[in-house]
């Protein structure tokens, strides 16, 4: 059945028809044009800086935020910053991360074992931006291939480093109210000294 | 009636307030003092809301909406501008000087304050100020103390000591110095002390073994399980992670616990952990050491031994499935309970009880209602400690009826108590030795178990004539009998109260007829509660099977080639010498149990059998229901549920069972017997699903996965299989409020992470899950009753010098697999006897000294404890502490050899 929509329809193909022929030239002058430009960029480039630097010989500078190779730092006391308080393991999207908690005899909490598997890890930081220590950090450190997966999976051996890495000054415990070995009650950042349940006074 | 919230009209009724009504509405209204079971008392002011008096009132004003009755009509802005600035201002004073611990608290992650604090928006610290400090204090194996973290809501001391009767936690100082704990550091002494850990919306108190091997909730893998450590069956959730065991916690279900259980439930499970587990087959052969083998070294030795006539002895703490194989693999004529003598005489009672006469076994909603008590006996609050804990909620009744009487509202605290004037429902407490129900009971009577019958008898006949009495009772008897028996006729809910830790069938039966009289007074079956030692006594009796003194006659009979101990420690059930003559009469005895005792130590062959964690199967406890309880992980090693050891076994002897799952197993067991029947339906089957999936025991937010295995395979493993039950070892999987009632793995909600989230899965506060509390009861009472009253028994036999023996339950001691939990061995007291002053005095005896008792064959020496009170020609004797022989004996000698030991 031919009906006058149909017969529209084929109006409008014909004078499409005609109009794409008259593009198609035109697009071809452009691409033909770009093609000449890109050559002679290309050739400029040639007495430019060179960018590329010689890898592995030369290392590129990375800078400090970079997410690559993940340490667990130590306070500026020089102990462990990580309290094992889950927060990291919780935030990893692919969950490469576990540990144990345990304590020191003075209550200091810390990870008994912390383990990392980077044949998962994605590099996404949030693990430290968890981290409610400073003790989690990514550094600029990418350099990670192994044949083996795994070699990827780093203890906490492989993990912990002797320094506070990007933030010298900060002490979790110091801020903290648990009493741990060498801070009493009282002793932390903005603690009024030990309440005497005995006193009398108001 | 209804009530009108934000403008929405919702129906309400008028016996609750405002904030219950909120959150079964499914309200996000943040609260911190008020507690389903414990009321309101307004401290913390963090309800608010905003209360309009009609359509016209603009102004409206804040008012505290658990302070608040529901009334028809009544109006309230939850989401008022200026309710929710009331409250984020009051979360911003609680954190004013709450410490910056979240990080080191082991309640982060599951915290009501961080919770509330989240749900009121409060986000940005302003307050620049110093914090005020607190000082810990030790309080003994079971809870941390970090009072820095407390925001003084008073809960702790309202569960503490108002509802538990504890009176070593006490608040102390006044403003912000208000401090909680006990007058000096020290062991907190009440057994509900755990609950701290549960009811503290903070990190004041924590779960201190749980502290040790801690993880976040978000990291536990759970299971509804049930308790495994008495007859009373609290639902718990067992929490694993990296494949032990790691706490237990409360499980709701109004039928039975609600929203408590005990430190010997939630301390105990420890044995699973413990060095005496078995976690792989061990053999003996020759006449060497128990050795560890491979299992199908085990099961092809298991088959040698079973060639010829093989006897099985169940257990009362093993599953029904368990005990229905075993009954299954040996024949119903070969099948005997792990209990014999006394033990054994007193379940029988029991179960003729339970089956045979028109009482009722109350579900704990029935025995916090009762308005007049008797509890003849038994010393509950160490054999049932959950049912005291009722009975002890049971003695305001009185308080709220007359508060009721003045307009004032049960769940309004402090005004009910200060109505109720201290006045207290009667509670009757006749036991042998003073227990921790007497400082809230109405009359005491202390006598040995003869006399307790005797008065019970006497109850029953002054209640009903028809009920056979007892003459040549003293005055001094007779008016209590009269007193209690008035008290009881006149209540409306009257309640009695008995068990089988004194091991008298007397006082069983005396018991019954005095439920038996109150029922023909009341028209209708009068409730009659009955502690069992063992969670799973009860399904021990509805199965069948004969005292283990039947299996030592037996032996006697004719020689048996193996003996099957099924979870049981035949040591603690039957006196040594019988037990070397019985090792003596059975060629090979086989053991299937998680924990290496006497009996596996001296087993040809121990079967590792999975602990109530690691395996499903289902428990009667004590008011005859079935509950399910589900396995929470996969363990190393070679460890199988009893039921698929014992299936094994039963094939190699040619008995083909077919079963496949448990299911299986359960479909059987249900055919085997009408009063088992029901048991099919205490939760789900393995097939069920929600949406095509089964329920995840794992949090959705469960971190780690990619990594926990990575140092033994880099490949993720595969989440072991589950054919047993509609659970899945996976986050994957349904959790939601549809989860059916007997499948919830653990209690969370959006924007709820605390075990506070329960009431997002309830029908209404305090009472019942939503789609009913969990369990079907097996006894119903009045079906086949078929016995009016028991004969009265109990002539006092004559006393010589001999001391009547009654047993002394311990509330940390007497059960077997708590006291090998490392928290609950610190609790332990040392095995001593106690005695009479006047007793004492006769034989030249000192309080602390230690003396040499003759218990039948068996002698002792032991600290003798003179306590005030015991009823004279009485001599209590721990039972069932570790270290303490089985003792049967009836009567005892204290001899003179005594030595003088520390007088304490
Ligand atoms: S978030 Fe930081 S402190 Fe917490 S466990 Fe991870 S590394 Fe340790
Ligand atoms: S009590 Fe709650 S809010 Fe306070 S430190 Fe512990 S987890 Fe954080
Ligand atoms: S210790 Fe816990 S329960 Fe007790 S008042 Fe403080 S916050 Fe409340
Ligand atoms: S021991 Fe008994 S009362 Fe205590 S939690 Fe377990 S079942 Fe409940
Ligand atoms: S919950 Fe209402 S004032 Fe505390």
């Amino acid at each position: 059945m031919i009906d006058e929509r149909s017969i529209a329809a084929a109006k409008r193909a014909q004078t499409s028809e005609r109009t794409r022929s008259e593009s198609w030239l035109w697009s071809q002058v452009a691409v033909l044009l770009s093609q000449i430009r890109s050559m002679a960029e290309v050739f400029l480039h040639g007495f430019r800086r060179r960018e590329t630097i010689q890898y592995p010989e030369e290392k590129p500078y990375l800078a400090p935020r970079f997410r690559g190779r993940i340490v667990l730092t130590r306070d500026p006391d020089g102990n462990e910053r990580c309290v094992a308080c889950y927060l990291c393991a919780v935030a990893c999207p692919v969950d490469c991360i576990s540990l144990q908690k345990t304590e020191d005899e003075t209550g200091r909490w810390y990870p008994e074992w912390f383990r990392i598997n980077f044949s998962r890890c994605i590099y996404c930081g949030l693990c430290e931006e968890a981290c409610p220590t400073y003790a989690i950090q990514l550094t600029p450190d990418f350099e990670m291939s192994e044949y083996d997966r795994r070699n990827m999976v780093y203890e906490k051996e492989h993990l912990l480093i002797s320094g506070t890495g990007k933030y010298p000054g900060y002490s979790f415990y110091r801020v903290a109210g648990r009493a741990i070995g060498g801070k009493d009650k009282g002793e932390a950042e903005n603690e009024a000294p030990p309440v005497d349940v005995r006193g009398l006074m108001p | 009636m209804p009530i009108y919230v934000d403008n929405r009209e919702y129906p309400a009724a008028p016996e609750k307030n405002l904030l219950e009504h909120c959150l079964s509405l499914g309200l996000n209204l943040p609260y911190f003092c008020w507690h389903p079971a414990m009321g309101s008392v307004g401290a913390c002011r963090q309800c608010a809301v905003k209360q309009y008096r009609d359509e016209r009132d603009t102004e409206g004003r804040i008012v505290m909406a658990c302070m608040t009755p529901a009334a028809e009509g009544l109006r309230i802005g939850l989401d008022e501008p200026e309710a929710r600035d009331f409250r984020a201002r009051v979360i911003e004073w609680l954190m004013v000087n709450h410490p910056h611990d979240c990080p080191v608290c082991e309640e982060g992650g599951e915290c009501h304050l961080q919770d509330m604090t989240v749900m009121t928006g409060h986000n940005y610290r302003r307050y620049r100020g110093l914090k005020r400090t607190h000082r810990n204090q030790y309080l003994g194996p079971f809870l941390n103390h970090e009072m820095n973290r407390c925001i003084a809501c008073y809960r702790c001391v309202r569960f503490y000591q108002d509802y538990a009767g504890g009176d070593d936690l006490r608040a102390f100082a006044s403003h912000h110095h208000v401090y909680f704990g006990r007058h000096e550091d020290g062991v907190l002494e009440s057994e509900w002390s755990g609950n701290l850990a549960e009811v503290c919306p903070t990190g004041v108190f924590t779960d201190k073994p749980f502290s040790k091997h801690y993880v976040r909730k978000w990291d536990l893998q759970s299971a509804p399980s049930i308790c495994v450590h008495c007859g009373h069956g609290c639902n718990v959730a067992a929490q694993e992670r990296y494949g032990r065991l790691r706490r237990v916690v409360n499980r709701f279900n109004g039928d039975v616990n609600g929203y408590f259980i005990c430190d010997r439930g939630r301390y105990g499970h420890g044995f699973v952990t413990a060095p005496t587990r078995v976690r792989a087959p061990l053999l003996r052969t020759g006449n060497r050491e128990l050795e560890a083998v491979g299992v199908d070294e085990a099961l092809h030795a298991a088959s040698e031994m079973l060639a010829g006539r093989v006897i099985g002895i169940g257990s009362p703490r093993a599953s029904l499935e368990a005990n229905f194989a075993l009954k299954r693999l040996v024949g119903d004529d070969a099948f005997y309970m792990g209990v014999g003598g006394p033990d054994a005489a007193a379940l029988e009672a029991v179960h003729a009880i339970r089956t045979e006469t028109a009482t009722r076994a109350p579900t704990l909603i029935d025995v916090e209602n009762a308005d007049a008590m008797l509890v003849l006996g038994e010393d509950v609050a160490s054999t049932a400690p959950r049912m005291a804990l009722a009975l002890r909620q049971a003695t305001r009744n009185r308080q709220k009826a007359i508060a009721s009487g003045l307009g004032i509202p049960a769940w309004l605290d402090q005004p009910v108590r200060t109505a109720g004037h201290g006045q207290l429902s009667p509670l009757y407490v006749a036991t042998p030795v003073p227990t921790r129900l007497d400082a809230i009971a109405a009359g005491i009577f202390r006598g040995s178990a003869d006399e307790i019958a005797r008065l019970g008898f006497a109850i029953a006949a002054r209640i009903d004539a028809r009920a056979p009495g007892v003459d040549d009772l003293t005055r001094d008897v007779s008016e209590l009998a009269a007193r209690i028996a008035d008290a009881l006729a006149s209540a409306s809910r009257p309640l009695v109260v008995s068990g089988v830790s004194i091991r008298s069938v007397a006082v069983l039966e005396a018991a019954a007829n005095v439920a038996l009289a109150l029922g023909a007074k009341l028209g209708r079956p009068a409730d009659l509660a009955l502690a069992l030692p063992e969670c799973n006594s009860m399904g021990l009796e509805l199965l069948g099977a004969r005292s283990l003194d039947d299996a030592l006659e037996h032996a006697e009979r004719q020689p048996i080639r193996a003996a099957i101990v099924l979870e049981n420690d035949l040591a603690r059930r039957m006196p040594r010498a019988a037990l070397e003559r019985f090792g003596e009469r059975v060629e090979h005895l086989i053991v299937v149990d998680h924990t290496l005792h006497a009996t596996a130590r001296a087993a040809d062959l121990v079967l590792p059998a999975a602990a109530f964690a690691e395996g499903d199967g289902t428990l009667v406890n004590n008011e005859g229901r079935a509950q399910r309880f589900f396995q929470a992980y996969v363990p190393d090693g070679e460890i199988r549920e009893s039921w698929r050891w014992l299936a094994e076994l039963a094939r190699r002897r040619g008995i083909e069972c077919g079963w496949a799952s448990l299911d299986d197993v359960i479909a059987d067991c249900a055919a085997s017997s009408r009063r088992l029947a029901p048991i099919v339906d205490a939760a789900p089957g393995a097939r069920f699903r929600i949406a095509d999936r089964r329920i995840a025991r794992e949090p959705a937010r469960y971190s780690g996965r990619t990594a926990m295995h990575a140092n033994v395979d880099i490949r993720e493993p595969k989440p072991p299989e589950d054919p047993d039950t509609p659970l899945a070892f996976s986050m994957e999987g349904y959790y939601g409020p549809r989860v059916p009632p007997a499948l919830i793995p653990f209690f969370r909600a959006p924007g709820w992470n605390s075990n506070q989230s329960v009431h997002k899965f309830l029908d209404e506060t305090g009472r019942a899950l939503r789609g009913g509390n969990p369990g079907v009861r097996l006894v119903e009472p009045g079906a086949d009753a078929r016995r009016a009253y028991f004969e009265a028994r109990a002539s006092l036999p004559p006393s010589g010098d001999a001391l009547r023996v009654v047993p002394l339950a311990d509330v940390f001691g007497s059960d077997e697999l708590a006291a090998l939990s490392p928290p609950v061995a610190e609790r332990i007291p040392e095995p001593c006897v106690v005695l009479g002053p006047a007793d004492a005095d006769a034989r030249g005896i000192v309080d602390g000294m230690t003396a040499e008792i003759e218990l039948g064959e068996t002698s002792l020496a032991l600290p003798v404890r003179v306590v005030p009170g015991l009823a004279a020609g009485t001599l209590g004797v721990p039972i069932g502490l570790p270290g303490m022989p089985f003792i049967a004996a009836e009567t005892a000698k204290v001899g003179g050899r005594g030595t003088a030991g520390d007088p304490r």
